[in-house]
């Protein structure tokens, strides 16, 4: 629970065709290597965000080994259910999976229980888009807006505020970086900080499909929603 | 001789499932249900080995009934499908097989259509606009080129129905006796009545 008060914030934002997924990079720095990231990544786009399955993008506050463990047995599990039911999972049934296995470690004794909180953004034609949270405990809750990690109180309050019923993505968008931007410790948002991903419905096939926004895409959105490094460094110095 | 059979119309899966259990030659029963209704949507007939029959139907039965406890919600046909032909897959390569051949008929509440699935024991699975299993199949697939309408009303639907069960009446060496009848739409499933037969000049 300590290190997830620490972690990085990942918000996320349910839209009525679609969920945002934003998380703020705490390991940076000049000498990290960024290579492999720079392209994206299948699964994940480096830190906090990853593909859980063709449906699921999952993002992660807390410590990072015990999230690489969780998310390897939320990708195994996917893939078994759809072994079993040539279906994707639906995205409840993921969350419970993971929950399930999170709370076994609070009950036997002797192991330490993964020190990890996940927002799960998916979509199923049971319940089309849904915003999952899930803590520590084992405990998981379904959201509209939600957030975890450092400074998600203040977030909380930011989004109870400014979230309205019936957002498009594309408001859901705005309304994400506009509040990540204002709850992040750094003053200035750049890809260097921040991971940023959609799950919408493809239009052509009407199948979920998961964006997990590159780098340059990232910059791209953050100039496009007005905060981009140069404009603060405009305003400061007027 | 079992035979079973299923078609799809608008809005709804019709399935039939002869009522004889017999023992070589000799007639043992003439009012055994061969369906189960798996859940609110979903029916399936079956025939094959007695003994396996009803083992492995009441197993879907129950595993299936719950997974509707555990998720709140109703398996989708296809769902329900897939997993009852790989559970039939891996029992084939098992010591023991069941020997179990299906007909699996259900509506998707999520995009409100009706699916139907040819299964058989061999762990194959085909999604069909009609099928039949057993002798009945001979018979009655050619009556089901000729009549099927993916669009017909229920009454229409049923009307098809008497046709094939009528047809392997009158050609089949053997008597097949009552059938069993099920629909499954919207509404759920829910048993219903054939229609008197038409006599064919």
């Amino acid at each position: 629970m300590e290190a997830i008060s620490h972690a990085g914030t990942v918000m996320g934002v349910l839209a009525k065709d679609g969920v945002v997924l934003a998380a703020e990079k705490k390991v940076t720095g000049k000498l990290l290597d960024l290579s492999i990231a720079k392209e994206g990544g299948y699964g994940g786009s480096g830190e906090k965000i990853f593909l859980l399955n063709n449906n699921v993008v999952a993002g992660v506050a807390g410590l990072t080994a015990d999230a690489n463990s969780l998310i390897n047995y939320a990708r195994q599990a996917a893939q078994r259910h759809l072994f079993s039911f040539n279906e994707d999972i639906p995205v409840e049934q993921l969350a419970q999976r993971l929950c399930d296995l999170k709370q076994g470690y609070t009950q036997y004794g002797g192991l330490r229980p993964f020190g990890v909180s996940l927002l799960y953004a998916g979509y199923d034609p049971h319940y089309q888009f849904q915003l999952y949270h899930s803590d520590p405990s084992g405990n998981y809750s379904g959201w509209k807006a939600t957030c975890i990690g450092a400074n998600n109180g203040t977030a909380q309050s930011l989004l109870k505020q400014e979230y309205k019923d019936g957002l498009s993505t594309e408001e859901a968008i705005a309304l994400t970086i506009k509040i990540m931007s204002k709850t992040m410790d750094s003053t200035t948002l750049s890809s260097e900080k921040l991971e940023f991903s959609t799950l919408t419905l493809d239009p052509t096939t009407k199948q979920p499909l998961a964006k997990i926004y590159k780098p340059a895409e990232i910059d791209a959105l953050l100039a496009k929603h007005g905060i981009e490094k140069k404009e603060d460094d405009v305003a400061m110095a007027s | 001789m079992e035979c079973s059979f299923a078609l799809v119309g608008k809005g709804y899966v019709l399935v039939a499932a002869d009522t004889t259990a017999a023992r070589s030659i000799v007639k043992m029963k003439s009012d055994e249900d061969k369906t189960k209704v798996l859940s609110p949507h979903l029916v399936m007939t079956y025939s094959g080995e007695p003994g396996d029959t009803v083992q492995f139907a009441e197993y879907i039965e129950r595993n299936i009934r719950l997974q509707h406890m555990r998720n709140n919600h109703e398996l989708r046909p296809q769902s329900s499908a897939a997993w009852i032909r790989r559970t039939l897959a891996d029992s084939l390569r098992s010591r023991h097989p069941y020997s179990v051949n299906l007909l699996l008929g259900g509506y998707d509440e999520a995009t409100s259509t009706p699916h139907l699935y040819w299964i058989d024991y061999l762990g194959t699975i085909a999604s069909v606009p009609y099928a039949a299993h057993g002798y009945g199949s001979y018979f009655a697939l050619s009556t089901l080129d000729r009549y099927h309408n993916p669009a017909a009303s229920l009454e229409e639907g049923l009307r098809t129905l008497r046709r094939c069960i009528d047809e392997v009446a009158n050609r089949m060496a053997i008597g097949v006796g009552k059938f069993k009848v099920r629909v499954v739409d919207k509404d759920g499933a829910r048993e219903v009545e054939l229609p008197p037969s038409v006599s064919v000049a």
